[in-house]
């Protein structure tokens, strides 16, 4: 049995594990304020906060409802627009409806979830970073200008008051209660959590791994909402980041949004939590794993494409049976894995790279935030004296499988950068890769796209030898 | 000042047509549609798809006891395919069942079988082969044959636009059940309740008293629900009628992003002609538009954009050619602006181009041809009240222009790859239903016994905030505080024979209607009042604030006890009342007449960045002067020209509508189909509203507002053009939109793109 709080209510169900959590609230449960806008995360209509106890304390975070198995709800708190709201408007709310952040009023519940989420995130706040919370929420009425006045204007009055109160400028749970931004029942969850029965949920005979289910569930939810799934993200030994000896390892269902956040991630590849942010909605990076991007496989994997030139190791178990192949490796065809049905990834795992690396990711899409890549690329190298002594691109979007652009690579071990050598690794990387036409651009568009991404790889991080001359030399014979 | 639904909106309260209270027993349709585009039904076979256990019945035109046939303008579109489907999407049956999910289950068990005819798909095409929705429309003013000869250039080019898809967030739905005497309600998310109504009633057998019609609000529409809401709304209703239960259907994104039309496609070719001074002296354009398998409101999208042919510019000579094209794609629609922001931007593209030819400034070449007053339009109209140099001056001094351009030029100056550019985007806009006779509407004022008020009009809540309005004119009307007054559902049977809310006019005829009901009641009052205070002359009567006052003083009646003596004197405290528009005509033969009650005018300053290593770009900011007359509602203006601007930008730039080779939409999801998102959206949008500009043909010389923003996004096409020219002087420019990163990055490096495709791709 399903046992979960939603908003204040303690719900037992019997629904099988791989429900629809939106449906539930929705058809279930009656509470028409959470929105189905488009049923594959792309809109943020859905969105609802899950909280859940993370060393005695309640951690919310915002997910897309419509992608989320309700076994994951198991023992969580699940939160609601209704859930937030209490006798009247609190401040967000009114400053939503005096500043003209609603118009037609769909989106606008997803909204307040997002910023709620984000006011409860425990972070400093500014404008920006609640940007980054509520970007996976699209309006297609306001030109968002009315939203940004209002997060404005609730950013400034959750500064000033809670400088006021001790010069802390963190929300929690208590002060928001507190400044009535959330109502009081709130105090009480963890309590009630720590009630329910930690019983473990029962699985289908022929397994179904779901992870984050970000993929999974725009694809077939049809397939999996009347199964007992087998919830990866549920599985606390495959969460986590750590170092072991000269490696840092990632548990396979280790969300983006957990890389992102990572202290071991910050102190050794900084860039990453810049590079992640293109990858997918807040909402989305809060459920996706490292491994569901992996075995997803799809040829535009962000992640994979970083892992790809990092020459990630996949772990994949089955039962008590390890063993460890390289994400290059990986993959032998369009949507086809070196992996049977029931072996998992347990981990990924890659050297910690030495101080002096340079690393670069590339990606275009239509739209920069919340969208699939038309070409990815990533750039990891070594220099030694001005000659770079070890040097890995990989190309996504442009081949039936996340692309590491061996030949390319290859070239450029031991060379020192100049026009003519970045000609001529673009040539042979060009030559690797065999793009089709899609909704995410025609097959032409994705091999120009790929030549830009590698002139950018080296405007990077050489500057000097990206000359205009070479940007636009149509003369040239080779590309 | 709020707009009152959104208190609803911030707490999930407000409901739409999904989130209505369920029905003890409801059932579920889903349609099943064509996956050719051009072909005939050669078996349809629906055996396995009835044994799915749950499954009712399966609706086919065979089970239609009226006509098959939804067309409006034009009876050319059948509710289901006969024998023949026009394009991928078209609605062959319908499968109820009792769940969604059956019923989509089961249509994946229908066995149907083609035969695949040639299918057109650009409009061109469909021309030369002479499939035309109607016969070829014309506007001409002067004579541009003997222009041409005083013209210093004259210059030509092509110019495609592309598709918009609506996307409003919530999509296409209604519910129908029957109720007593074989009359059938339906709640339906539709702009236009009184076409549902008709067109079920047509396609029903019955007369349009048996339907009723109710609209609470829409989830956004933008034209998208105008005419396509109907569909839907019918096919429950025949379902419903049939089986004797409620019926719902909603559609899920896929479905209703590949059944429904956007905003057309244009191909247009242009001929301009100007003297050295950059006067344009004639225009000559030819408008290709991509109408779709049916006429739906093509017709009347292909006049307005003859109307807006030359946008906010005199041009003497003028003649302009349409042709509405019919092609195996889903019929397109009504969209915000309806068809003049695709003439607006050949306008602009012709401009830009006589620019480039003639080495004066593009904005210079804006500036001396902007309309004057009395200046005469291609249609006969001439401008009144014209604020089109008032805005353009006012923008320029308002934003420092000259300070815009030093600072681009610095940072043009400092960085290789990456440049900034701005441009300027002038519109007018007239406002009124281009068919005359659309511009009437009715109100119905009901003052119950307890002093509170109920307000029916024909307008459509869609977030446009025509409630809100509707609400302050009320409260001004009767001097009564808000909290009194609520604005009621749009249903056929309180507001009958409606127009649909479009135009951008709801707010204007609606309002009118409103304020002359309250008027009728406020005169009854008053007079009351002057008896019960014993006063001689009910001129003296005022109310204000509530209260009762004679000759200037306060007397002790307040509006509530005001109401109850009424009431029991039996003073009727009901009133419709009916408005249309005066002195607004049109000769469709002579294509001549005074079809606008006025125009609005504005102007826009866009700025860009333009990232020329990797084909991107962000909008920065977009600083408008808008002429809104006075405002009703000062909130919802603002929202609506934020919005529109956004969406205008969005149709240029990042939101693209692909079709394959056989015409199946491909980007038929929010995944491929990329609208903009908070990060899109510029960072800086500043709106300023022209001041001292009462519009004395709106009501509380308001203007209209929902479309005019919309083309200021147009201006974001051509910022960006000019900064792929800081980057790289020599591009051979083209008017290709949207200018998706795609395109930038294909138009930049066109020889390099032309050896790939012979070295790599071929």
């Amino acid at each position: 049995m399903i046992s979960f709080i939603l908003n204040n209510e303690l719900i037992n169900t019997d629904l099988p594990s791989g429900y629809v959590l939106l449906d539930f609230i929705r058809k279930n449960a009656r509470l028409t304020g959470t929105k189905e806008g488009c049923r594959e995360g792309d809109c943020g209509a859905c969105t609802v906060l899950v909280g859940e106890l993370v060393n005695d304390e309640i951690k919310y975070k915002t997910v897309n409802s419509c992608l989320f198995p309700l076994g994951d709800a198991h023992l969580k708190h699940i939160v609601t627009i209704e859930g937030l709201n209490a006798d009247g408007l609190n401040f967000l709310q009114e400053k939503f409806v005096y500043q003209g952040g609603t118009q037609c009023g769909f989106c606008t519940p997803g909204f307040i979830v997002s910023a709620m989420g984000y006011f409860l995130a425990g972070k400093k706040i500014n404008l920006d970073s609640a940007i980054e919370f509520i970007g996976g929420n699209i309006c297609r009425c306001t030109g968002y200008s009315g939203i940004k006045r209002s997060l404005v204007d609730t950013i400034n009055f959750l500064n000033s008051s809670l400088s006021k109160n001790g010069g802390v400028n963190i929300c929690n749970v208590k002060n928001l209660v507190e400044l009535k931004f959330i109502p009081q029942y709130f105090l009480n969850i963890p309590e009630k959590l720590k009630q329910l029965k930690s019983t473990k949920l029962t699985v289908d005979e022929k397994l179904q791994f779901v992870s984050g289910g970000t993929d999974l569930y725009v694809q077939k939810w049809e397939e999996l909402f009347d199964k007992k799934i087998y919830l990866l993200s549920s599985q606390k030994e495959l969460i986590g980041i750590s170092v072991s000896n000269d490696e840092i390892v990632i548990g396979g269902a280790t969300t983006i949004s957990e890389i992102e956040e990572s202290e071991i991630i910050k102190e050794y590849l900084p860039e990453l939590e810049k590079f992640l942010k293109l990858f997918g909605s807040k909402q989305i990076r809060n459920r996706a794993t490292i491994a569901g991007n992996i075995v997803n496989a799809s040829p535009i994997a962000d992640v994979v494409n970083i892992l790809l030139v990092l020459n990630a190791k996949l772990n994949i178990a089955l039962d008590n049976h390890f063993r460890t192949i390289s994400i290059r490796d990986f993959y032998k065809g369009y949507k086809q894995l070196d992996k049977s049905e029931n072996e998992i990834i347990k981990s990924v795992s890659f050297k910690i790279p030495a101080k002096n690396y340079l690393l670069n990711f590339e990606k275009i899409s239509r739209r920069t935030y919340l969208d699939i890549a038309s070409v990815n690329s990533s750039f990891f190298a070594y220099m030694d004296n001005g000659v770079l002594i070890d040097a890995n691109i990989s190309a996504g979007g442009v081949a039936p499988i996340p692309l590491y652009l061996k030949n390319a690579s290859t070239f450029l071990k031991g060379k020192r950068i100049n026009p003519q050598i970045i000609s001529e690794c673009i040539e042979i990387a060009l030559n690797e890769i065999s793009p089709i036409s899609d909704a995410r651009g025609s097959a032409e568009y994705k091999t120009l796209l790929l030549r830009q991404l590698i002139l950018a790889h080296f405007e990077k991080f050489f500057p000097d030898a990206v000359t205009l001359n070479l940007v636009l030399r149509e003369d040239l014979e080779v590309l | 000042m709020i707009n009152y639904d959104s208190i609803k909106h911030v707490r999930g309260e407000s409901q739409f047509v999904d989130d209505f209270i369920p029905f003890e027993k409801i059932l579920y349709g889903y349609v099943f549609y064509s996956s050719i585009a051009h072909g005939l039904i050669k078996c349809l076979d629906f055996t396995e798809a009835l044994n799915v256990p749950g499954v009712k019945y399966i609706f086919t035109y065979k089970d239609i006891p009226g006509q098959n046939q939804v067309g409006g303008i034009i009876q050319d579109e059948e509710l289901f395919a006969e024998n023949k489907v026009e394009f991928v999407g078209q609605p062959i049956a319908l499968i109820v069942a009792e769940n969604f999910l059956i019923a989509k289950k089961a249509s994946k068990k229908i066995k149907i079988e083609y035969e695949e005819l040639e299918a057109v798909f650009n409009p061109r095409e469909a021309y030369e082969k002479g499939l035309l929705i109607i016969p070829p429309r014309v506007f001409s003013l002067g004579n541009v044959e003997e222009a041409w000869s005083k013209c210093d250039y004259i210059i030509e080019d092509r110019v495609e636009s592309g598709g918009q898809e609506h996307l409003y967030l919530e999509t296409q739905g209604s519910i129908a059940f029957p109720i007593d005497n074989d009359c059938i309600k339906i709640y339906s998310s539709t702009q236009n309740p009184t076409h549902v109504q008709r067109i079920a009633a047509r396609v029903l057998g019955t007369t349009m008293n048996k339907i009723e019609v109710d609209v609470l609000r829409l989830g956004g529409g933008f034209g998208g629900k105008e005419d396509q809401a109907t569909h839907w709304a019918v096919m429950a209703a025949l379902a419903a009628k049939k089986l004797n239960s409620p019926v719902k259907i909603i559609l899920p994104r896929q479905e209703d992003m590949r059944l429904t039309g956007k905003r057309h496609p244009y191909s247009s070719d242009f001929k301009v002609g100007l003297d050295k001074n950059g006067k344009i002296i004639a225009y000559e354009v030819k408008f290709y538009q991509n109408a779709g398998a049916s006429a739906d409101l093509s017709p009347a999208i292909l006049e307005r954009t003859l109307f807006h042919t030359t946008n906010t510019y005199y041009i003497p000579n003028v003649r302009a050619t349409a042709f509405s094209c019919k092609t195996n794609l889903p019929s397109n629609t009504a969209f915000r602006g309806f068809g003049a922001p695709q003439a607006m931007f050949v306008m602009e593209a012709a401009l830009f181009k006589a620019a480039q030819v003639t080495g004066i400034d593009y904005h210079k070449l804006q500036k001396i041809n902007l309309l004057e007053e009395n200046d005469e339009f291609p249609y006969g109209q001439r401008a009144k009240n014209c604020r089109a140099k008032v805005c353009y001056d006012t923008l320029e001094n308002k934003f420092e222009l000259d300070k815009v351009k030093m600072q681009i030029s610095e940072f043009n100056q400092k960085n290789k790859f990456v440049k900034k550019a701005y441009s300027i985007m002038p519109i007018c806009f007239g406002i009124s239903f281009t068919s005359t006779f659309l511009n009437q509407a009715s109100a119905l004022v009901h003052i119950y016994t307890d002093g509170s008020v109920g307000i029916s009009t024909a307008a459509v809540e869609m977030g446009q905030g025509v409630n809100a309005k509707l609400l302050e004119i009320t409260s001004k009307m009767f001097s009564i505080s808000h909290s009194k007054i609520k604005i009621e559902s749009t249903n056929t049977t309180r507001a009958a024979n409606t127009s649909p809310t479009a135009a951008s006019k709801a707010a204007d005829l609606n309002g009118f209607a409103v304020m002359e009901a309250c008027e009728i009641i406020l005169n009854r009052l008053k007079k009351f009042a002057a008896q019960i205070l014993n006063c001689t002359d009910e001129k003296e009567i005022k109310i204000r604030d509530e209260f009762v006052y004679v000759n200037g003083e306060k007397s002790n009646l307040h509006w509530n006890e005001l109401i109850q003596k009424a009431y029991l004197n039996r003073i009727s405290l009901s009133a419709q009342a009916h408005h249309a528009t005066p002195d607004v005509y049109f000769n469709r033969e002579k294509s001549k007449g005074q079809p606008f009650a006025y125009h609005v005018y504005g102007t826009a300053l866009v700025e860009v960045t333009v990232d020329c290593l990797r084909g991107t770009y962000k909008i920065d900011s977009i600083k408008v002067v808008h002429d809104l007359g006075e405002s009703i509602h000062p909130v919802v203006d603002l929202g609506q020209v934020e919005g529109g601007i956004v969406q205008g930008i969005g149709w240029m730039t990042v939101e693209e509508v692909i079709y394959n080779e056989k015409g199946k939409l491909i980007t038929d999801a929010l995944s491929t189909y990329k609208v903009p998102d908070i990060y899109f959206a510029p960072d800086k949008i500043e709106v300023h509203f022209l001041e001292n500009s009462p519009n004395p043909f709106g009501p509380f010389q308001s203007k209209a507002v929902g479309e005019p923003p919309f083309m200021y996004g147009i201006g974001s096409y051509f910022a960006i053009l000019k900064a792929m020219l800081e980057f790289k002087p020599d591009l051979e420019i083209k008017f290709h939109s949207p200018m998706t990163n795609e395109r930038v990055l294909m138009f930049l490096y066109s020889t390099i793109r032309e050896k790939i495709h012979n070295q790599i791709i071929k």
